[in-house]
């Protein structure tokens, strides 16, 4: 099952030529240039990982970040940014971000990432089938 | 966006701060893209190796739109550039045509912060008015920060200037109606100038005096 993952960033060159790159790399991608069209698809389809641009209109990376994390907890984010400080860094981690990257972030890296997202994922899904099925058989009594 | 100035805070060296964050923001975007396009064109090369036939058409994309983005980060710099150098003289002979033309260029990251867009509406004629070329920005930037707060997301703010008798005038507008506070007459009165507020017409006028 190929990984699954949000762009989002006002950049739309930026968001094109990554999302190519991705899918070169068997990752199944989704775009958003806002921060309000990403939660919009965040709360319709289930993503291994979304990667935040951190400063775009209307809404910033931060503040999609609280916003996801909130409608999705499980939600794995990762915040890129043209200028990361350990300021903004802590902030994102502290509110449940997954990492919080430079631009230009290195590819291999970044799919590393998406990987790691994507098996963690995997293993909330096993445990939450799992739950499902004591609760079904202690309901029967088997 | 108008923070209110500290005790010994100066001015201008927080618009020049303001500014250049900006355009390096933009530049390093550029600089973003531009790497991701070269390793996009090693990801075909890697193909390729593989025995995957290359797309001329796809390789020339890249290439122009690597391009584009050299050509946008170079008027990037280009602006700030000259933005740097508006300090080199405290007084000097300017035409507001090119200035307010400056002022849009360095502004692009904010009004898009904003969900605004800039319109300069340059006269016919030159405007010339002898001024502190850095003073005149800023005055001019502090006016134009009001006036995309104001105005809100999804609109537009003219920038037109005018010889006046006395020197020159460069309006912002439309305002909403219900705007209330006024932009901080300080800075703009160290260049003689001041703000003039018309809510019948729906602008701000920055006055500047021919020095």
């Amino acid at each position: 099952m190929p990984e699954k993952v949000l762009l989002v960033d006002d950049e739309k060159d930026f968001l094109e030529v990554m999302a190519e790159r991705m899918e070169a790399r068997g990752i199944e991608v989704s775009t958003a240039s806002s921060a309000t069209e990403a939660i919009r698809l965040a709360e319709k389809e289930s993503f291994d990982a979304i990667i935040v641009d951190l400063m775009m209109p209307e809404m910033d990376g931060i503040e999609a970040l609280k916003l996801l994390k909130k409608k999705k907890p499980e939600t794995q984010v990762i915040l890129l940014t043209g200028h990361a400080t350990l300021e903004k860094g802590i902030e994102a981690m502290k509110l449940g971000a997954v990492d919080f990257l430079e631009k230009p972030a290195d590819m291999n890296q970044l799919t590393k990432k998406i990987k790691k997202a994507h098996a963690h994922k995997m293993m909330v899904v096993e445990k939450q089938i799992e739950e499902k099925m004591k609760k079904i058989m202690g309901l029967k009594g088997w | 966006m108008n923070t209110p100035l500290r005790k010994h805070d100066d001015p201008g060296l927080r618009f020049f701060g303001k500014v250049t964050a900006s355009v390096t923001h933009d530049v390093k975007n550029s600089l973003a893209t531009i790497n991701e396009n070269a390793g996009l064109l090693t990801d075909y090369a890697a193909m390729a190796a593989r025995g995957k036939p290359l797309d001329p058409e796809r390789v020339n994309a890249l290439a122009v739109r690597i391009m584009d983005q050299v050509k946008r980060a170079d008027g990037l710099l280009k602006s700030m550039n000259r933005f740097a150098h508006s300090v080199d003289d405290s007084l000097k002979k300017v035409d507001l045509n090119e200035v307010l033309q400056l002022l849009a260029a360095l502004s692009i990251r904010f009004a898009a912060m904003c969900g605004t867009t800039i319109d300069v509406r340059p006269s016919s004629d030159p405007v010339e008015i002898e001024t502190s070329p850095f003073g005149l920005l800023n005055a001019l930037f502090l006016c134009l920060e009001f006036a995309m707060t104001a105005t809100g997301r999804g609109r537009s703010i003219d920038l037109r200037p005018e010889k006046t008798a006395t020197g020159a005038c460069v309006h912002f507008g439309p305002l909403p109606d219900a705007v209330i506070s006024d932009p901080d007459p300080c800075l703009a009165a160290s260049i003689d100038a001041r703000f003039v507020k018309n809510t019948e017409a729906g602008t701000l006028t920055l006055i500047i005096s021919d020095r």
